[in-house]
């Protein structure tokens, strides 16, 4: 059976895109079927990380509109052909995904593939409400930062209540914390909330924690997720998240301070 | 930590109080998160009534709906202003 997971934080800039891209090609690599769809109506960027912008004919608006099918719309991904994307629209409208269209589509996707990763805009509008409305499990990304804490506690609450299995008294959507843009060298001083501390706060449990890293950066500048590099903390950290949402046990990486050299001690760095 | 860092004054963590702040606005919005749609509404009537024969701040009145088991328990409790 498939499943539908969402990808949100309430929070903008938080990395969302940046986790859908990279869970989508981790769970790909490790040969699940999937399709993940930018919900971002009139912002679409997953495609840019994903590196595919050129290859955006129809978007999901097209294929809820029914100006094309949904198999003209999805773009296979060149590295791995398990995977495919539905870009969000450029132009039109966010009120063109109705209830009705994106059921239509989600249920559709559903039949060809294993995951049907949804990533949800910024916010708690329509955009958001219809990413995480159809949901069976949602991944909410958190920065270690007081607002961003907040508004996940707030898109917590939001599932709880306003989601499909909600209302039909399917049991809650299964929620995953994942801790993005950690700096295990600034929890330390204490100047940061700890992987503890939001967990605490939230009630919650992490299923990844993703260090601040430069390479999140080099990795979108290429279009190439930063799960795909492989000398990298942050997309080793991404791949073990992935395992976890698949049922593996993993220990936690690069949750401590780097330990420094004996120059590096005297001089900063 | 470097040589230099040593000299310089440095700021005290300031995670233990953004722990601290969050965890009481997390909470408070979770005890609201359950509650029917009326009760700001019924919060602000209250406290218009109160007012007309006490005179007591705006965050005098506060309202509560709890769940215990099979029972809603709606709390209401009013500050009074001390006799001076």
């Amino acid at each position: 059976m498939a499943e539908i997971i969402v990808v949100t934080s309430g929070k903008g800039g938080v990395g969302k895109t940046t986790t859908s891209a990279s869970i989508a090609c981790g769970f790909a690599r490790l040969g699940k079927r999937v399709a993940v769809v930018d919900f971002d109506i009139g912002l679409r960027n997953l495609d840019l990380i994903m590196g595919c912008e050129r290859r955006v004919v129809y978007d999901f608006v097209n294929v809820i509109n029914g100006d094309c099918g949904l198999k003209q719309a999805l773009i296979k991904d060149k590295r791995f052909d398990n995977l495919s994307i539905l870009a969000a629209s450029q132009t039109r409208d966010k009120d063109a995904l109705t209830v009705a269209g994106v059921e239509r589509v989600l249920n559709d996707l559903k039949a060809d593939f294993d995951i049907v990763l949804c990533d949800s805009p910024a916010g708690i509008e329509h955009g958001a409400h219809m990413a995480m409305y159809f949901a069976d499990r949602a991944i909410v990304v958190v920065n270690p930062e007081v607002s961003s804490v907040r508004d996940s506690d707030r898109v917590l609450g939001l599932m709880a209540s306003k989601s499909r299995r909600a209302e039909l008294g399917q049991g809650k959507i299964a929620e995953h914390l994942l801790l993005t843009r950690y700096a295990p060298d600034r929890v330390e001083r204490g100047e940061m909330l700890s992987v503890k501390d939001v967990e605490d706060i939230l009630g919650l449990k992490v299923i990844g924690v993703i260090p601040e890293s430069p390479d999140v950066l080099q990795a979108s500048n290429q279009g190439t997720p930063v799960i795909l590099d492989e000398n990298s903390e942050a997309g080793m950290a991404y791949d073990d998240a992935v395992r976890r949402i698949l049922g593996e046990t993993r220990p936690y990486r690069f949750l401590e301070p780097k330990k420094k050299g004996f120059l590096q001690r005297i001089f900063g760095g | 930590m470097s040589l230099f860092d040593f000299f310089k004054a440095r700021p005290k963590g300031t995670a233990s109080l953004a722990r601290e702040r969050l965890t009481i606005l997390v909470s408070q919005a979770r005890s609201n998160r359950n509650a029917p749609d009326y009760l700001p509404v019924l919060r602000k009537e209250l406290l218009e009534v109160i007012r007309k024969y006490v005179n007591v701040d705006s965050d005098a009145v506060t309202v509560k709906m709890q769940t215990d088991g099979n029972q809603d328990i709606f709390e209401l409790s009013v500050t009074l202003p001390d006799k001076t």
